[in-house]
């Protein structure tokens, strides 16, 4: 794949050579940006100032769980933890982490002058700050924020929930139109800006997961809303949507929640394939070993999700018959993942290997989102996740495949692009510092966790039997750590924006590929005003 | 890797005083139990067979890898083959995957259908879920009862020390005869609450204004405890089961024992309903009853928790009318949290609770409620 540069030429624009045509003034260059480079950067911001808040509230819980007894806070504060832990961090870290990167990297990858709806771009980013604000605020009002899970499962989450309820039906709703129109934007973007010859099938891998991640968006986000929505009315406006006596059932509301909850997981993942199968090539100096089948798996594995989410319900008491369908493609979703697995494995093989931070995190990912890969197989089986479910095996797998999997390509991708976003070389010590001590306290963090639930301990409790006590206290410890490396990762990223570094080249990895690499570092405030070619 | 060391070295220090602790502390053991039921031990085949597989497959992939990241290293001169794409090896790696599957879905299955099958039982019980406590009634033996938490609040706030069931232990436990086809009938009466015992294989979840089934037929005579699984509000973390499984004679006798204890404790509400107490006796009673079965919401002080549990301190229902304060603790307040208490207090414990909130915390209304009065509230509720 090459190109005609194109880019950042002078005469494509009317300012002259030292002029990029970047506003002036804060409300300008920010706040009414259209620019997909700012508008990336703001999101890559805000979400890791929400990695930290929602961190900081696993660290309350950490700390809680040190001992048993109650020490710190108040079972019902706790519960409020858990609850706005998991929505910051699925809402307000990771999902909008991989739009940040969409919007930086999709229109310089496709050879686009920038996304297709650059207003509604602003538009959905500033809308995230706002619901964040409002669903942090909710835990000051009277009777304490949402404390009935992420998962707000009726009737806890509605005849039972705190007054701030609405508050927090509300911020899910604005969080589901920010996605929503993000997602728009991406597939705009990849099917009417491709550069003339950027078929679908020369897209970068990250373009083609984004682009399968949009769709799945699009599906379920109006799901979600409904399912608030009518936690909103049955709470506040008398229906029965989740309420027996008055015709409806609880269970509804996990099937509604998890037809739209299991695509999400993959929302959360699919982008992850695509940033490794970048990285994984660049650092083995070495074509990726399937690309065709990297994209029917991805497409194979949207398509399943559709077809698993009452796996997270085996015990709420369906016919048998439904929880055999439900194992089976459940089972089956393996079978596409483990061809990803070896495709990764097939391309560093035999390739001429170095180990650059972004390729410490990708192996890492491998690794570890293969654990928790194998714990999932474990958990489709139905007869065994009766006894799993709701245990801390189930915490230790989602957060293998979203801290160790998730959070760890999102670093990954950070580390590769940063000298293409800044300009300079991040420090590759404290880069490697931060690798080494987030792969062993996320391990620390992490594993025992399995121990614990095998030994039966519930999920969501702020106290535990005596004999947990030993395990809790490594599982803090290594939270603590965990947390505390993250720092390393604000000064690195602190460094770079400051331009305090090495001077980028337009290269800096050897072995890697696309667009992204053959304009300068920082990249230009405008690229491919013109459209590249694509030999 | 030279980072490296500083970091384990850290590690290895602040995890010192806990490997000195381990030692006298009570161990955990680190896989799924066996349990104590033919089902249980099935479900711990499975859950090792398809740890082996994924270990084997976990150790193949990894050897792979691992041997192209110390081999394949471009500082040791290792040049990049450019070969990509062959149609024979991505068959395999997907059809064989795919029979490992159909391998492990078949004992998966018949395991699965086994446990799916309640019928033929030879006791049932039905399991009530609400907040946060559990009620088990033996259908057609005339023996119901309310299980608690028995773990003293004290030890939970770290103020004694903590007895080796801490958290695991309730008053009344519920017993089941060993070798008998036992089947739970598992509901709610408020959230979602669900029945988990480890050494059966059983996890139930209890759904509000529905019914599930599950069972389970003990081998071995002992105490089995559980938890509940499904978040279910507060208190959530403290609200155990125990299971005491007998012999069928040692169960048959116990069955009998309750069974008597139960008509006497009625026979006792009768005579009751002619006496009148004194306002010292009721008030010791009302706060053992309070600090048992209210203060969890309404918290020891009477404050309750601002927004979601309301105060009884100063409050209108505890200081104005009688008879609608009786009806709020006997029938509960539907829409709300309020549970109806009409059956899981005895009438005594009733007439002591409400006199007691109506003369704490600076209520001091004075008045003095006699079981007599609540049993009339409740008989009209039933008209």
């Amino acid at each position: 794949m090459t190109m005609e540069s194109s880019i950042a030429n002078p005469d494509m624009t009317d300012h002259g050579p030292h002029h990029d045509h970047k506003p002036s003034g804060f409300m300008a260059r920010w706040v009414l940006t259209t620019n997909h480079k700012d508008i990336g950067s703001l999101y890559l911001l805000f979400s890791f100032a929400m990695f930290l808040t929602g961190g900081a509230m696993a660290m309350v819980i950490r700390a809680e769980l040190f001992q048993p007894g109650l020490q710190l806070i108040e079972p019902n504060f706790f519960n409020q933890m858990t609850t706005v832990h998991g929505l910051i961090m699925v809402f307000g870290a990771v999902m909008p982490a991989f739009v940040g990167l969409a919007n930086w990297m999709l229109p310089v990858m496709i050879g686009a002058p920038d996304m297709a709806l650059p207003r509604m771009n602003n538009w959905s980013f500033w809308i995230l700050p706002f619901a964040f604000t409002m669903m942090l605020m909710s835990l000051f009002m009277e009777g304490g924020g949402p404390n009935f899970g992420w998962t707000f499962y009726a009737p806890l989450s509605t005849k039972y929930s705190p007054d701030s309820t609405a508050v927090f039906v509300f911020a899910v709703h604005l969080m589901g139109i920010s996605s929503i129109m993000g997602a728009i934007n991406v597939i705009v973007t990849i099917v009417n800006l491709r550069a003339p010859g950027m078929t679908m099938m020369k897209l970068p891998l990250f373009v083609w997961t984004w682009l399968i991640t949009a769709f799945l968006l699009i599906a379920v986000m109006p799901v979600l809303a409904g399912v608030v929505t009518m936690v909103l009315t049955d709470k506040y406006f008398g229906t029965s949507f989740f309420d027996a006596a008055g015709g409806g059932d609880p269970v509804m509301f996990q099937h509604i929640f998890w037809f739209f909850g299991h695509p999400e997981v993959y929302i959360m993942i699919l982008p992850s394939f695509g940033i490794v199968s970048a990285i994984i090539p660049a650092f083995s100096r070495k074509p990726l070993f399937g690309y065709a089948s990297m994209v029917y798996a991805t497409a194979s594995i949207a398509g399943l999700s559709f077809l698993v989410w009452a796996h997270h319900m085996f015990t709420t008491g369906m016919p048998v018959a439904a929880e055999l369908f439900f194992m089976y493609c459940t089972m089956l979703i393996s079978v596409p993942t483990g061809v990803k697995v070896f495709n990764w494995v097939a391309t560093m093989w035999r390739g001429s290997l170095t180990f650059e931070v972004p390729m410490l995190f990708a192996i890492a990912f491998i690794v570890l989102f293969t654990i928790g890969g194998f714990s999932g197989l474990m958990l489709a089986i139905t007869p065994v996740d009766f006894q799993y479910h709701d245990t801390y095996f189930v915490v230790a797998h989602f957060h293998y495949v979203l801290v160790s999997g998730a959070i760890f390509s999102i670093m990954a991708a950070s580390y590769y692009w940063l000298p293409k976003w800044t300009g300079v070389m991040f420090d590759e010590g404290l880069g490697k510092l931060h690798f080494w001590c987030s792969l062993i306290s996320v391990n620390v963090l992490f594993f025992p966790m399995h121990f614990l639930g095998l030994a039966g301990m519930p999920r969501r409790i702020p106290d535990y039997a005596l004999q947990f006590a030993n395990v809790n206290a490594i599982v803090s410890i290594g939270g603590f750590a965990f947390g505390l490396s993250q720092l390393i990762f604000l000064v690195v990223v602190i460094k770079c924006m400051r331009g305090k570094g090495e001077k980028a080249p337009d290269k800096p990895w050897e072995g890697a590929e696309g667009l992204e690499w053959e304009m300068p570092s920082p990249a230009p405030y405008h690229t491919h005003l013109t459209p590249p070619e694509i030999k | 890797m030279s980072q490296l060391k500083p970091v384990s070295f850290a590690f290895l220090i602040t995890l010192l005083p806990w490997a000195a602790s381990s030692a006298v502390a009570k161990s955990m053991p680190v896989n799924l139990t066996q349990g104590v039921t033919d089902i249980s031990q099935q479900v711990y085949d499975l859950h090792m067979t398809i740890f082996y597989i994924c270990c084997v497959i976990g150790i193949v992939v990894f050897a792979v890898m691992f041997w192209a990241i110390i081999h394949h290293r471009k500082d040791k001169g290792a040049k990049a083959a450019q070969f990509h794409e062959n149609t024979k090896v991505e068959i395999l790696w997907t059809a064989i995957p795919f029979v490992i599957l159909i391998a492990m879905a078949i004992p998966a299955t018949k395991t699965l259908i086994a446990m799916e099958d309640p019928s033929d039982a030879d006791i049932t019980i039905q399991v009530t879920g609400s907040q946060w406590k559990w009620h088990y009634k033996y259908f057609g033996q005339d023996v119901e009862f309310y299980s608690l938490l028995a773990t003293r609040q004290d030890q939970i706030n770290n103020e004694r020390n903590k007895r080796d069931n801490y958290l695991l232990e309730v008053d009344y436990p519920l017993v089941l005869p060993v070798g008998k086809k036992v089947r739970f009938l598992v509901t709610s009466e408020d959230v979602i609450h669900s029945w988990w015992v480890p050494a059966f294989a059983v996890k139930k979840d209890a759904n509000p204004g529905f019914i599930n089934e599950a069972w389970t037929r003990i081998n071995e005579p002992g105490v089995y405890r559980g938890q509940c699984a499904e978040l279910c509000g507060k208190d959530h973390g403290f609200m155990p089961i125990v299971v005491i499984a007998k012999p069928e004679q040692e169960f048959n006798a116990w069955l009998s024992e309750q069974q008597q204890k139960i008509a006497a404790e009625k026979a006792a509400e009768q005579a009751l309903l002619s006496m009148n107490m004194t306002m010292d006796e009721m008030m010791s009673l009302g706060e053992k009853v309070y600090l048992k079965s209210c203060a969890a919401c309404h918290q020891a002080n009477g404050e309750g928790l601002a927004g979601v549990f309301p105060p009884l301190k100063g409050s209108k229902v505890a200081t104005e009318d009688v008879l609608k304060h009786i009806d709020v603790v006997v029938n509960g307040a539907p829409g709300t949290a309020m549970q109806a208490f009409a059956k899981q207090l005895k009438l005594k414990e009733l007439s002591a609770v409400i006199t007691y909130e109506r003369n704490a915390w600076g209520n001091d209304t004075g008045d003095l409620v006699q079981p007599a009065q609540v049993k009339a509230v409740m008989d009209q509720k039933d008209l």
